[in-house]
């Protein structure tokens, strides 16, 4: 059968026509739909594993800052996808997959483990999801390796070791020598350690490492008697910091302990008297004076039963990044552009002071020098204020 | 041995011959055009799947074929990785014809020195040999400057170019390319090795399992057979390591761990000690296995175990290795019996 | 380096090689006479730790620790090869790696559920919580001194029953024979039983020794896994004197080359056990090829 030819506007035309816009002019906009879809933010953290406590702090820390702010950020409800990375570098790239392409996240917040980040980083630059390190420290992911879709509220195993190098040559040391595990954070704060002592006027000897993660301190620590040095710095982070500083008091050694404050954070009970007077600079501390800690210092213990910590605090700020962001492009992730610029400005009260990011995407802040006093890191001054890490060899920056 | 070589009838064996065919084919063709249908996440897993697959054959040719149970193999897969990321610049990526060949011929290398010593020991001593020399592989990549460190390292990937001609191929269609690239390798390794197998080398190999002794009594150098075969294994396995590295842009030590190298002989088990298709189909569905363990539960490990725990207990033959008469066992106390014949027309 | 700093050096290396050698004594013998590979044994180290740490939580004694790591071991022993190992001994080595292989998956697992994954810290009998001066610069703790002790205790101890005793003759036989051990109408499950308990045992207590050293934490065992299987290879198959002069060497060596050469400490262990295959394949004291 022939189908009859339209050549003008007929009425049922002119009706079905003006239906189907009004019908339209009723749907919502692509965006619109956006806004009332929730935002899946996928957290990839190790919820087993040695590091599983700090993939709870960091999350906890997370949903007590989504439940602040009445559970939507930004106008947009907050999906929750968890995903336990085990701190397996050589599982990184498939789990960060699972959350990016299967899961499809809007947003990542991970991870905790430099390697696993290492993973992370490949998949992210490649879909181009925003993504916020809540700690993982190697200085690659905001250096020779920054993305313009990747921010840090942590920070570079640089800078806390560059406040401690500051603050162990203002104190009179000239000597010094740094003792950590042969990997890429020992390597990194070493290297900070380096700097700031000496530009406080001291002298580094040639680091003294061993394997990652081997606890067999004692050759290197009958080592240095002979080095002649007045301070020793380190870096040891969780049960070898342990080992680390117990091994040194009792190896009776004359130059005081310093370090990254990851020696004594989360150990001084294992410690016990071990860790007594021992300074280290962090850029969190224990009577941290100010409002914002108070606040979040309690309703983190209501909320987990125990305290809040660096890790916890660094999750918190996360998540207010996050919102921030968001806030500013009024819940449409899709709004790259904007979504940056503020997020590149920002500037925010945190527990631990006032906290902004630097041109290559890192967080800029307070390091503290602290010394353990019964069983707590005491804040008693500001290693170095405002710190931003160098970001060499980042092309944002 | 003769006449246990004839348990199987002629028309036995025909049937299995072509019932193995068949399956190899099928599965191929499923494999073919499977990417058409479903999501990129599935896309790459599976390409995880076919690399493991190319890994466990790699080991079948040592551990089904010649009977050497090696515990260091992920060493030379990690070997071919690694390589990759060796040659190439940091700024710019490499021709893949450029950067498999290197791949193989290091692995395959490393394979012939370290089998060099190796084979000069025998049962469990080789399997403690093979497994220190892998973890002084790891040793070099986790501690030196060598690897990237512990963290592991970036590589950009290579791509399918050839001199000044480059396969345009935009993001969403890389993965599919490193799907049918892998593929491909895999279904080139199992021909090739199908073909190997029914040759005199292959042969020879077989009368090696069996009994030792006895080849060396007709005659046949029976260490410089198993050299070659371990390297040859190396060598494949260096070519799975290849494609970990281009699907993944990334290496790791942790490729070439004690852990890896265990869990490609499950995968063996999983599928079949006296096939050539049983580590293909145990490697994908060890890796299927990971992923529905993944969305289930948190304890993925303890669900591993529990496994490899029901299948060594209770599926001595693995999956598709039903078919295959055992041969009878020897007493305890003394060296274990050797498993059944690899066919190469299973 | 100066003289204290050596004498420290070699102090560390008696240590560990001890402990090495508690450890691959038992896989020694395991598999020298019974021909079963147990990868486990690392798992069993970890539990022994393990063991130590929560009786020291809960009791404040490592004293008692070690009576129950050692009798922990025995029954831990004496169970898996009554209801696992006995029925692989015919088994495929294959299937005997990746059964082991489970196990050292199931037990960190089951010490995950139990335990958690943390760090922990185990603190130093109060005894022997002091340090002994070697000079004015440098001490060097009473308690490895105590650890080095036991274990040469427990070394002549297995010596002395291996060599001087019925039950040792047999074990010997069997290393070097196996079938003999039933052609002459001996038990050899109860041989096979005794073995793997008495092992077990050893590696338990070198567990329990080992916490305060160096603390626990999930997958503890796999390093000293490792170099015990090295220590055995290098000592040879079913020889206890072989695993002890062989884990004192590595003991040694290694920890001399991690405070001179660090960068490739690890690798001399590695580069020891290719020489030894290279003149003689079968170990040092190796009886069986």
């Amino acid at each position: 059968m022939k189908r009859p030819v339209a050549t003008t506007l007929s009425r049922r035309g002119l009706i079905g026509g003006g239906a189907a816009a009004a019908a339209a002019a009723a749907l919502p906009t692509r965006w619109a739909i956006a806004q009332a879809k929730p935002l899946k933010v996928g957290l990839m953290l190790p919820y087993s594993g040695t590091f599983a406590k700090l993939g709870e702090n960091i999350t906890t820390a997370i949903e007590l800052l989504i439940a602040e702010k009445g559970g939507k950020l930004g106008g947009r409800e907050i999906q929750i996808v968890k995903l336990d990375d085990e701190s397996k570098p050589e599982n990184a790239p498939q789990n960060a997959e699972r959350l990016v392409k299967r899961d499809a996240v809007d947003v990542l917040i991970g991870t905790v483990h430099s390697g696993v980040q290492m993973g992370i980083h490949k998949v992210v630059q490649d879909s181009g999801t925003l993504t916020i390190v809540p700690n993982a420290g190697n200085v690659a992911v905001t250096r020779q390796l920054c993305a313009k879709n990747v921010f840090r509220s942590s920070f570079t195993n640089w800078q806390p070791a560059y406040g401690m190098g500051l603050a162990a040559a203002k104190k009179g040391h000239k000597k010094s020598v740094w003792v950590t595990w042969d990997y890429a954070a020992g390597a990194e704060s070493g290297a900070g350690f380096k700097e700031g002592f000496e530009k406080g006027g001291g002298e580094v000897l040639p680091s003294l490492t061993l394997p990652f993660p081997q606890t067999n301190f004692q050759p290197l620590l009958a080592q240095i008697p002979s080095l002649g040095v007045d301070v020793v710095g380190s870096f040891f982070a969780g049960g070898g910091a342990v080992q680390f500083v117990k091994e040194y008091a009792a190896a009776g050694l004359k130059a005081p302990l310093c370090g990254s404050g990851f020696l004594t954070e989360g150990t001084l009970e294992a410690q016990g008297a071990a860790a007594e007077g021992i300074e280290t600079a962090l850029h969190y501390g224990d009577g941290l004076d100010n409002a914002k800690n108070a606040a979040f210092r309690k309703t983190f213990k209501d909320k987990a039963g125990r305290d809040a910590d660096v890790y916890a605090v660094q999750g918190y700020d996360a998540a207010q990044l996050l919102a921030l962001g968001l806030e500013a492009v009024k819940g449409n992730i899709d709004d790259e552009a904007n979504l940056y610029k503020a997020l590149r400005a920002a500037k925010l009260e945190s527990p631990r002071g006032p906290i902004a990011m630097s041109p290559s995407q890192n967080i800029t802040q307070n390091v503290y020098l602290r010394r353990a006093e019964g069983g707590q890191n005491k804040v008693i001054g500001i290693a170095a204020e405002n710190l931003a890490d160098p970001g060499t060899g980042c092309k944002l920056a | 041995m003769m006449a246990h070589a004839h348990l199987n009838t002629m028309r036995a064996k025909l049937a299995r011959q072509t019932r193995g065919a068949w399956l190899m084919g099928v599965g191929a063709a499923i494999l073919a055009v499977l990417p058409l249908g479903i999501s990129e996440f599935y896309t790459g897993l599976i390409t995880t799947g076919l690399i493991a697959a190319m890994l466990a054959l790699s080991l079948q040719l040592l551990v089904g074929c010649t009977g050497l149970v090696s515990l260091g193999h992920a060493a030379f897969y990690g070997l071919g990785a690694y390589t990759v990321y060796a040659i190439t610049p940091a700024d710019h990526a490499l021709s893949v014809l450029l950067t498999l060949p290197a791949a193989a011929a290091v692995a395959g290398l490393a394979a012939l020195l370290v089998g060099a010593l190796s084979l000069r020991t025998k049962g469990f001593f080789f399997l403690m040999v093979t497994l220190a020399f892998g973890q002084m592989v790891f040793f070099i990549f986790h501690n030196t400057k060598l690897g990237g460190g512990a963290d592991g390292a970036y590589l950009m990937r290579p791509t399918l170019s050839l001199l000044d001609w480059q396969l345009p191929l935009t993001r969403r269609q890389r993965p599919l390319a490193y799907y049918y690239l892998s593929l491909l390798l895999l279904v080139a390794m199992y021909l090739a090795l199908r073909a190997l197998l029914g040759s005199l080398f292959g042969r020879v190999l077989a009368g090696i399992r069996v009994n030792e002794q006895r080849m060396l009594a007709l005659g046949f150098n029976t260490y410089r057979f198993k050299l070659a075969a371990f390297a040859i294994a190396g060598l494949l396995a260096g070519i799975a390591g290849h494609m970990y590295a281009m699907k993944e842009g990334f290496v790791n030590p942790e490729l070439v761990g004690w852990h890896r190298s265990a869990e490609a002989l499950l995968m063996i088990l999983l599928g079949g000690l006296g096939t050539l298709s049983g580590p293909i189909v145990g490697a994908l569905a060890y890796t299927a296995i990971g992923e529905v363990a993944q969305l289930v539960t948190e304890r993925k490990l303890l669900v591993e175990g529990l496994i490899i725990l029901v299948v060594v207990l209770s599926l001595p033959r693995g999956l598709s290795g039903i078919w295959v008469p055992r041969w009878p066992r020897k007493g305890s106390g003394g060296e274990p019996g050797r498993a059944a014949k690899v066919s190469p027309h299973d | 380096m100066d003289f204290p700093g050596l004498l420290a050096q070699l102090l560390n290396g008696l240590q560990y090689g001890l402990l090495l050698f508690l450890i691959a004594s038992g896989l020694t013998l395991i598999f020298g006479v019974m021909g079963v590979i147990n990868l486990a044994h690392g798992s069993m180290f970890m539990i022994g730790a393990y063991v130590a740490y929560l009786i020291t939580a809960r009791w404040g004694s490592l004293w008692l620790a070690l009576p129950a790591a050692a009798l922990g071991g025995l029954l831990i022993g004496a169970a898996l090869e009554a209801g696992l190992f006995r029925h692989f001994y015919a088994r495929e080595h294959l299937d005997q790696v990746l059964l082991t292989f489970a196990l050292i998956l199931l037990f960190e697992e089951f010490r995950s559920l139990l335990v958690g994954n943390d760090f922990y810290s185990v603190p130093v009998p109060a005894l022997l919580d002091f340090s002994v001066p070697i000079t004015a610069q440098f001490s060097y703790s009473a308690y490895r001194f105590a650890v080095i002790a036991i274990c040469l205790v427990l070394a002549g101890l297995l010596f002395w029953w291996i060599e001087r005793t019925r039950f040792g003759a047999i074990i010997r036989a069997a290393a070097e024979k196996p079938e003999m051990v039933d052609v002459l109408g001996i038990n050899a499950r109860r041989v096979h039983l005794t073995l793997f308990a008495v092992g077990t045992a050893l590696a338990l207590i070198a567990g329990a020794l080992a916490a305060p050293l160096y603390s626990v934490y999930p997958n503890m065992g796999d390093g000293f896994l490792i170099i015990s299987f090295v220590v055995v290879v290098i000592g040879g198959l079913g020889s206890v004197s072989g695993a002890f002069w062989s884990a004192l060497i590595l003991g040694l060596v290694d920890t001399l080359g991690a405070a001179y050469a660090p960068k490739v400490a690890g690798l001399v262990v590695y580069v020891l056990m290719a020489a030894v295959l290279l003149w003689r394949p079968t170990g040092l004291f190796g009886r069986r090829a």
